[in-house]
């Protein structure tokens, strides 16, 4: 079985993150990482491989950034995927969902031609953009069924079946293989990278290719090929610290409904 | 003038809110037009709500091959919907869809067979279009526009307040078929969740949340919440203790607010919870530590220990509610 799970590398969320002079996100100067959610999806890619053990699985990394996003993909190596792809190519900055998803499934296309992919894996959502609809596009690109935002995944043969929430129910929902999976934080705890895993990973293959090796034209992507336009970002003012009281023998309570009564909350 | 599609969130056969803030800033960019995708029998009174907040048609397609699916056959829908519309020689404005998990879904893919472009998680629309979204955490303000096709915007709750206005409300039953391609994610089983009694989380204009301080004891939130009509919400620690179901999680990973009033009981205010809650309009906290990162946020923090603040708070508005 071949396993491709989607890494994005993102700007740390605890760091300065900003945009950059043309509104596109600043990848380059503020410290990144692999998005937190998508070491889920890394995890439930390990987890089937090694439940299924007496099968042969291989787990793929897959990213789409500039030249530090192999960061991510090293880390999905450590913790233990078998092999990295980075896609690279500087006309796909400033990207949209609509247009990564393209290269992603070209790259996927590839990788499939090579021996056919079974499962495609991705996150709830990346820490940045955070549109959550990656695998949703990704789906409809390839013609895959979705089987997305899963917080307990069980496969079995071909078979996959899902345990996802939603605001109203929880659902059980079954595909076959091929399909586009995506998990959830809720999906289990993703492992740390071991020392061995960190050793390991110096010696997978990670491979670099560009639009070029995919087939895609560069006026298909990047930002003048988005369909969609930032016109301005903004820092929203820092919210200011209000009046903080002590409670002592109850007048917190009080100060606190003087406060509500004054903003007509009661 | 041009129609503007507005994805009808109902669930049994009643409207939700978030409906009629679409319906809302729908009038901004066209003539509103329900979709409702449902099942016909609940069509009427579908109708009969809409038509209230301006809806001029109301399109109802049948769900009976769509509501076993995920995703796929709704996004289908929606676009030979879209190819009817703008087929019969009528200019198709926008599509809008409240903002959830799996509208975001059929958004997205309903945006790369209309050749559109999309913008999620819209908390403004303007007349020309122009959207305004919150992002890093609620720390940066976004203003953007889609350049391409017909712009598909999925809305957040409370983007709007609804404005009630007379619309015609013409039903058009509306055939579609569905591929077999899309009927290919199987909902097996659904666990209607058991109802609160309390508003929606994303809805509500009153949230109270509490954090690892309650320790699991929810008791005096519930009680507060109830008090001031309010949702109930929980951190990640709280429900990662397993205190509180994952659809009370508000943050990166739950749910996003954006209520006229939040409080937070417990809640040390990590990054992670920020993002979920940071765009309220009055933040008030109760928490025992004074350095919580929480009180660098709040309009009125209180210092002390939620058990015994919060019941006090609660009978306080109680007597003052007489």
């Amino acid at each position: 079985m071949n396993i491709v799970v989607l890494v994005k590398y993102v700007p740390d969320a605890t760091a300065d993150r900003r945009f950059e002079a043309d509104n596109t996100v600043d990848r380059v100067d503020v410290d990144g990482l692999l998005s937190e959610l998508d070491e889920y999806a890394v995890e439930q890619a390990l987890q089937i491989k090694e439940k299924r053990a007496e099968e042969e699985i291989e787990v793929t990394a897959l990213t789409v950034g500039p030249e530090k996003a192999a960061d991510a993909v090293r880390k999905a190596l450590q913790m233990g995927a078998d092999k990295g792809v980075h896609v690279i190519d500087d006309a796909i900055a400033g990207s949209d969902a609509i247009a990564t998803s393209l290269v992603l499934a070209k790259a996927i296309e590839k990788l499939g031609a090579e021996k056919p992919v079974d499962l495609v894996v991705g996150g709830l959502a990346s820490t940045d953009a955070g549109l959550s609809v990656v695998p949703a596009m990704l789906a409809e690109r390839l013609g895959l069924p979705q089987v997305t935002l899963a917080s307990v995944v069980e496969t079995q043969g071909n078979q996959v079946r899902i345990k996802r929430d939603t605001d109203v129910a929880t659902e059980v929902v079954g595909g076959t293989m091929p399909l586009v999976l995506s998990v959830t934080d809720q999906s289990g705890e993703a492992r740390y990278p071991s020392f061995k895993g960190i050793m390991a990973a110096k010696k997978k293959p990670l491979e670099t290719w560009s639009l070029a090796d995919l087939g895609v034209d560069a006026s298909q992507v990047g930002l003048a090929a988005s369909w969609s336009v930032v016109e301005e970002t903004a820092a929203r003012p820092p919210r200011t610290a209000g009046e903080i009281v002590k409670d002592e023998d109850g007048s917190g309570a009080k100060a606190l409904a003087d406060f509500l009564a004054s903003k007509k909350f009661i | 003038m041009s129609e503007v599609l507005v994805l009808v969130d109902a669930q049994n056969g009643a409207v939700k809110k978030p409906t009629y803030e679409l319906l809302t800033i729908a009038k901004r960019l066209g003539t509103p037009s329900a979709v409702f995708i449902g099942a016909a029998g609940e069509a009427t009174g579908v109708a009969e709500a809409v038509k209230k907040y301006g809806a001029e048609k109301v399109y109802v397609i049948d769900d009976a091959q769509i509501k076993g699916y995920l995703v796929a056959p709704k996004a289908e829908a929606l676009a030979q919907l879209a190819q009817q519309v703008s087929g019969a020689g009528k200019d198709l404005a926008a599509i809008l869809l409240p903002s959830s998990a799996e509208n975001k879904e059929v958004a997205g893919r309903l945006a790369i067979k209309l050749e559109s472009g999309l913008i999620t998680d819209a908390v403004d629309v303007e007349g020309d279009g122009t959207t305004t979204q919150s992002v890093f955490a609620g720390n940066y303000t976004v203003k953007a526009k889609v350049t391409k096709g017909t712009p598909i915007i999925t809305v957040k709750p409370n983007s709007a307040a609804p404005e009630e206005s007379a619309g015609a409300g013409e039903v058009e039953t509306i055939a579609v078929s569905i591929s077999d391609a899309a009927k290919t994610a199987q909902i097996v089983a659904t666990q209607p969740r058991a109802a609160t009694g309390r508003p929606e989380l994303t809805e509500a204009a009153i949230v109270v949340s509490g954090g690892r301080g309650t320790g699991g004891d929810f008791t005096a939130v519930e009680a507060l919440a109830d008090v001031l009509g309010a949702a109930v919400g929980a951190s990640r620690a709280a429900v990662d203790s397993g205190w509180k179901p994952h659809s009370f999680q508000v943050g990166q990973t739950g749910k996003t607010v954006s209520p006229q009033l939040y409080v937070a009981n417990g809640i040390s205010g990590a990054i992670q919870h920020r993002a979920g809650m940071q765009t309220s309009k009055t933040i008030v906290a109760v928490n025992k530590d004074e350095e919580a990162p929480i009180f660098e946020l709040v309009d009125f923090g209180v210092v002390g220990d939620l058990h015994t603040v919060l019941p006090a708070l609660t009978e306080e508005i109680t007597k003052r509610k007489g």
